[in-house]
């Protein structure tokens, strides 16, 4: 027998026994809650967001704020474009995906430039000032960002350079968590990409005395620029 | 009694003296509680939440056959090979062979606490291979060749001086007294290390069955970097860690941090698949899943205690645990510390061995109320008391319970006793605090309470 059906068969063995569901009487063995149940009622029960898209980016807002996320809105492309370049001052290579918005930025800078779709070294992208990539959507219930593989230039460039910052669609941004997970579903369930990540605020770090200090080892900056 | 017995009993009467250290820890995890309780009062109906995610991981560990298959198989289906170890033997083999196949020098792990259980790095070291800690609480912990003080927070006992002292020794760094400048030191070291390793070794907090993902929640994104860098990416997980569904998420995450850390959500929450996929910028070329069973289905077997199985390791029930800020971490000599680790840890290292956890405990039932996923935590305290002594009487206990229900019973006998006791009560004081004295074990660190002069009956017959 192999490990793995040791496993199993220990686990099947194991479950003759039925266990009460927690917080029922004992032996009830019933589940109350239905996965279609919970999947509907889920955000009544989550931190409540508003209605309309005013109160999301509010939100969004309010939440970057407090997770030190510089989060500014863009009124359009010069605009980003200007916001940027007033960021670059201090940059001397920036590393950047191929994408509709990126597109839009990328030779505009006038920087040297590093493609992560391209492959790249792993040296010269740490070495990089800046990391800028899409996403897939804005959650306004944490401030979150969410990023994949595919959606991002994949796995390091949102994490390995000092600054991240994310260019978004206003059209991007969803009410909560269940709607991020929807939206997942809804665009990948045929063929996830191997990496999907929910960025929420700049890497963070409480491990001394429980001080908080920013940038442990992801990026100390973290900046939204919604158009 | 046993040697845990009298080394957890040694430990917590050293660390109980030393109040500079639990005003630290306290201050520490009474901070904790006030940002928990923030962001908690957000949820709109949190209790309702809490009954829905200790439904939705009843429900995976009572099928826990069916979504472990399930889970392995979609990872297999995208290039993940996965692999079973019944025992944490088997589990060190794997990762060894993995490691060697690959010619691999040096190894980056993130936090994995089953790693910490299994005893990986010691293998590892022992093996040739070098292993660096990279979340910066087990960091400072690795340097100073010592196990976490909490499974969430492993290095919350230090002060700042003392980890300033330990990177100087073992860098060469300048002292500092600053917590950013200390963060940047370890930042410093680590990026070169996420570069050139070949090997990234990480945990799991969730394991999606549906789609064939791990989940790994942090917040210093030193996760992401060990499993974007390394050719080779390893996840070591126990098999209780499975979610049905990939929605589930989205109900477990923000609960995991805000019962674990007072967040509304961890910084990073990042899933895997698979290997670097066809069209992807990069990633691991091979990717390895070691699912762990090291006595889980020990656990899995007593219905009384499954939902044990349920933990998230979020940690808020060692947060609020009276025990816990009073001994601190270090006296469990377990993996998992606190309420769960004293109930978790007699099925999983042996009953006997490790009854004594359950003993110091006040019952309060805090660790209880503070679950995210609901688990009975104060009675399988209770369970376990009763197991051990079911299973192995000691006669102390046996014969102290016979006399006292001898007495008890016969209101004769009890008078008797009483007045008895009143009358030698005055000769304890030549034995007082001596290893003479019947009554040691209270009057260690308390004075004896003086029996009182007249009983309640007496005083309500001599009432005028
Ligand atoms: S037992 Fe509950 S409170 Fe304790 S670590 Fe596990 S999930 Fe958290």
């Amino acid at each position: 027998m192999s490990e793995r059906e040791k496993i199993l068969s220990r686990i099947r063995e194991a479950l003759t026994l039925s266990a009460a569901v927690p917080g029922h009487p004992q032996d009830h063995l019933l589940q109350v809650v239905s996965e279609e149940e919970a999947a509907q009622h889920i955000h009544e029960w989550l931190p409540a967001v508003g209605e309309t898209l005013e109160d999301g980016l509010a939100l969004f807002a309010k939440n970057s704020y407090e997770l030190k996320t510089d989060f500014r809105l863009v009124d359009s492309e010069e605009d980003l474009l200007a916001q940027l370049a007033e960021m670059a001052s201090g940059w001397k290579k920036i590393a950047i995906h191929r994408g509709e918005l990126t597109d839009a930025v990328c030779g505009k800078l006038g920087l040297p430039v590093c493609i992560t779709d391209e492959g790249y070294d792993a040296s010269y992208l740490e070495s990089c000032d800046v990391g800028i990539t899409q996403c897939d959507c804005l959650v306004a219930q944490t401030g979150s960002v969410l990023v994949t593989a595919r959606s991002a230039g994949g796995r390091a460039l949102s994490v390995l350079p000092p600054h991240h910052i994310v260019l978004a669609r206003r059209d991007q941004l969803l009410p909560d968590l269940p709607s991020a997970f929807a939206l997942l579903e809804e665009r990948y369930a045929t063929n996830y990409p191997s990496f999907i990540s929910l960025i929420t605020g700049p890497s963070r770090t409480g491990d001394i005395e429980r001080i908080l200090v920013l940038g442990a080892h992801g990026p100390k900056q973290l900046t939204v620029l919604c158009i | 009694m046993t040697t845990h017995a009298q080394q957890f009993s040694s430990d917590a009467d050293r660390t109980t003296r030393d109040l500079e250290q639990r005003a630290q820890i306290q201050s520490a995890l009474r901070s904790y509680e006030v940002a928990r309780d923030a962001h908690k009062s957000a949820f709109q109906d949190w209790e309702a939440a809490r009954q829905t995610a200790a439904e939705i991981k009843w429900d995976a560990v009572n099928h826990l056959d069916q979504y472990l298959s399930e889970f392995a198989e979609k990872l297999q289906a995208r290039g993940t090979q996965v692999h079973w170890a019944s025992n944490a033997q088997q589990a060190r083999d794997i990762i060894l062979n993995i490691i060697r196949a690959n010619n691999a020098r040096s190894i980056i792990k993130s936090k994995v606490m089953t790693g910490e259980e299994i005893h990986i790095n010691e293998a590892l070291e022992k093996a040739g291979f070098e292993v660096v800690e990279s979340d910066l609480g087990e960091f400072i912990v690795q340097l100073r060749r010592e196990a976490p003080y909490h499974f969430v927070f492993p290095a919350m006992h230090l002060k700042r001086g003392e980890i300033s002292e330990l990177f100087s020794r073992e860098l060469g760094t300048a002292p500092t007294d600053d917590p950013e400048e200390l963060t940047m030191i370890a930042r410093r070291v680590l990026r070169e290390k996420y570069i050139t390793a070949d090997v990234g070794i990480s945990g799991a907090n969730f394991a999606i069955a549906e789609t064939g993902m791990i989940s790994i929640t942090e917040n210093e994104g030193n996760a992401r970097l060990t499993c974007a860098l390394p050719r080779v990416h390893i996840a070591l997980l126990g098999i209780e860690k499975v979610l049905p569904k990939l929605r589930d998420l989205a109900l477990f995450l923000p609960m995991l941090a805000t019962a674990g850390a007072g967040q509304a959500l961890t910084c990073y929450n990042s899933l895997y698949g698979g290997p670097r996929q066809p069209g992807e910028s990069d990633g691991p070329e091979e990717f390895h899943v070691v699912l762990l069973d090291n006595n889980r289905t020990h656990l899995l077997a007593d219905k009384e205690q499954r939902d044990a199985l349920h933990c998230i390791r979020c940690g808020a029930c060692l947060n609020v645990c009276p025990i816990y800020r009073n001994v601190g971490g270090h006296t469990y000599g377990t993996t998992y510390q606190g309420p769960i680790g004293s109930v978790i840890t007699p099925h999983l290292r042996g009953l006997q061995d490790w009854k004594h956890l359950s003993n110091a405990s006040s019952l309060c039932g805090a660790c209880t109320q503070a679950c995210p996923v609901k688990i009975d935590l104060h009675h399988h305290l209770l369970q376990n008391r009763r197991n051990a002594f079911t299973e192995n009487p000691a006669w102390r206990e046996k014969l102290t319970f016979k006399l006292f229900r001898l007495v008890m019973n016969q209101p004769r006998v009890y008078l008797f006793c009483v007045k008895l006791s009143r009358l030698i009560q005055p000769l304890h004081r030549f034995v007082d605090g001596t290893r003479l004295d019947p009554a040691l074990g209270w009057t260690k660190t308390r004075k004896l309470p003086k029996i009182a002069p007249q009983t309640f009956k007496e005083f309500w017959q001599n009432r005028k």
